[in-house]
């Protein structure tokens, strides 16, 4: 974009010209300059997040070495600390979570996706997904006034009665009632993740070719052999994707579990004992933690729990990219 | 089979119910004029939840002033200039899991970014991290909407002469602008209930503070403490703070959603 100016007359206006242009594409390098750090302060956050985890949980890493992921005990008087119990926690409330909200969540996505009536589609859909955006402490205030006592009064003693003297299931569901626990934090994280579930669901479910659903009813399928033998198929890796994202959402997500999960660093065998989580050990205790030692240990809570759900995330999106690869879109 | 998936639908349906049944039905027994003009009290008496509001408010507004020009200039380098480089498949990929990353994670890196370094919790140190938290929403949306832009348009103002920036910011702005404010009341609604990344950056205040550079009161983490406690005033203020949450939240998205839905509808 530059002005050959030798071959033209210098007169005024092909000056004020050259001017104008050369101001242009200053103007216009500036933009791009800016945009362009804009863009890389993004990759410079991830980075920042990973060092300083990294900086402040050296000192309890240093201190306590790989038992620090072995050791059960959790014990600010002596100052020992294991991760332990809270990555025990961690796995296991997300794990039940997802078991439970990925067969209703890909429920809802077929019912959204092939059997709602028109007109009811769109409000389902958004009435799904105003769940997704509710705060995680509304869910953690209800769950603990609400749902917990709930709990407490009528099912847990109908399993704890239920399961009384079967080998393997009596120590898995044992008592007391106490409301609170690893259980209810799980079915409250299901109820949480179920609506990202189902939103990338419909969504793949959507990059379906009407090709492909058409010639299966051309043969006589139902909607079901349909659904299970074409949509499901077809667009595994996407939900794939999006279990992944909820387990994702799972394994951090702090508020609601933080009301209801009790807050006891141990291992119990039984689903309806308090345990604790990695966000909720941070969320409770940082900032009562006196002592160098107790405060980089919870650092390295959270170190850890980034560590796994960088790696969650990342494969999901990864699977989730090969989907958008596939449709063009 | 099918008929478990009606099930299933009826029973995501059933629990926002039942969520939000027990929030307004909790809530409004508190709701009165006292809870927008009062402190929070001391255990034992009445009082409201002004300081609380008014901080969240404050600090909501400095993240959303930080964040947004940065999100908004990361979204355009992405769907403009860089729309096939290699940086661009990179960040949006960081930038997808920043979206999801748990916020907890984000508070403590704004602990060992702003509040150890300065020695004390500040209410800046928590807008921070609300910021933090803004970014990845507005770079996602801003970088959408900016991509369903149809390439005539900026051909055409090209082709007038306009340098590029010129027609980035006259007509694929001007394009895509209900979409880019659509992803900033998105991100309004995300950072409106968050309370994970305030514990420990902007902490809590019992009283009045318009300091940024202390520790400031927020609703949520307010929730939080009072939820916890054993006093009544205190349980009831919570779920009365939880209800005036909620509906900012689903108001702000119900908004956000009229201002691009029109078009998906047809």
């Amino acid at each position: 974009m530059t002005i050959a100016s030798d071959a033209m007359p210098s007169s005024a206006a092909a000056r004020a010209r050259e001017a104008t242009v050369r101001r242009f594409a200053l103007t216009d390098a500036i933009f791009r300059g800016l945009t362009r750090a804009s863009a890389i302060l993004v990759l410079v956050i991830l980075g920042g997040v990973a060092i300083s985890l990294f900086a402040g949980s050296w000192q309890a890493l240093s201190s306590f070495g790989f038992s620090f992921l072995t050791t059960e005990s959790w014990n600010p008087v002596t100052e020992k600390f294991g991760a332990l119990a809270p990555i025990y926690g961690t796995l296991v409330t997300a794990a039940i979570a997802i078991l439970i909200a990925v067969p209703i969540g890909i429920g809802i996505a077929v019912f959204l996706t092939e059997l709602c009536p028109r007109p009811l589609r769109r409000p389902i859909g958004i009435a799904v997904e105003l769940l997704a955006g509710i705060p995680s402490i509304i869910y953690g205030i209800w769950g603990l006034f609400v749902f917990a006592p709930f709990l407490q009064t009528t099912i847990q003693p109908f399993i704890i009665n239920i399961f009384h003297g079967v080998p393997g299931l009596s120590s898995l569901f044992a008592g007391p009632p106490y409301g609170i626990g690893l259980l209810t934090s799980a079915l409250i994280l299901a109820i949480m993740v179920l609506p990202f579930i189902t939103s990338i669901t419909k969504d793949v479910f959507d990059t379906v070719p009407a090709v492909l659903k058409e010639s299966a009813y051309g043969i006589g399928c139902t909607t079901w052999e349909v659904t299970q033998r074409v949509v499901i198929p077809y667009t595994r890796i996407g939900i794939m994707g999006g279990v992944m994202l909820g387990l994702g959402r799972a394994l951090g997500e702090t508020m609601a579990v933080t009301f209801v999960i009790g807050n006891a660093h141990r291992i119990s065998a039984s689903l309806f004992a308090p345990g604790t989580t990695i966000s909720a050990t941070i969320a409770n205790e940082f900032t009562e933690a006196d002592g160098d030692l107790y405060t980089s240990s919870l650092v390295s809570l959270g170190l850890i729990l980034f560590v796994i759900t960088f790696l969650i995330l990342a494969a999901a999106r990864y699977m989730l990219m090969r989907i958008d690869a596939r449709t063009g879109a | 089979m099918m008929a478990l998936c009606v099930v299933a639908a009826g029973i995501g349906l059933a629990w926002l119910a039942l969520i939000l049944g027990a929030l307004v039905y909790k809530g409004t027994a508190g709701l009165s004029l006292a809870v927008f003009t009062e402190m929070t009290p001391p255990p034992g008496e009445a009082g409201g939840l002004l300081n609380a509001i008014a901080g969240s408010l404050l600090m909501t507004i400095i993240a959303v002033v930080v964040g947004t020009p940065i999100g908004v200039l990361a979204g355009t380098y992405m769907a403009e200039y860089g729309r096939f480089s290699r940086i661009t498949t990179v960040v949006r990929f960081i930038n997808d899991i920043l979206l999801s990353a748990p916020s907890i994670i984000i508070g403590l890196f704004v602990y060992e970014l702003m509040v150890r370094p300065m020695g004390h919790f500040s209410a800046i140190a928590g807008a921070v991290a609300l910021a933090i938290l803004v970014i990845p929403v507005v770079v996602r949306t801003t970088e959408d909407m900016l991509n369903l832009v149809p390439n005539a348009l900026r051909e055409a103002g090209a082709a007038i002469g306009a340098p590029r920036w010129v027609v980035i910011r006259s007509v694929a702005y001007r394009a895509a602008l209900s979409g880019i404010v659509t992803g900033i009341l998105l991100a309004i609604a995300r950072i409106s209930g968050e309370t994970a990344p305030l514990l420990f950056t902007a902490l809590n205040n019992q009283f009045w503070s318009s300091n940024i550079n202390a520790p400031m009161a927020s609703l949520p983490v307010t929730i939080f403490q009072f939820a916890l406690s054993p006093y009544e005033e205190w349980q009831q203020l919570a779920w009365t703070g939880a209800l005036i949450i909620t509906l900012t939240v689903l108001g702000l998205s119900i908004l956000a959603r009229s201002l691009t839905g029109r078009r998906e509808d047809r």
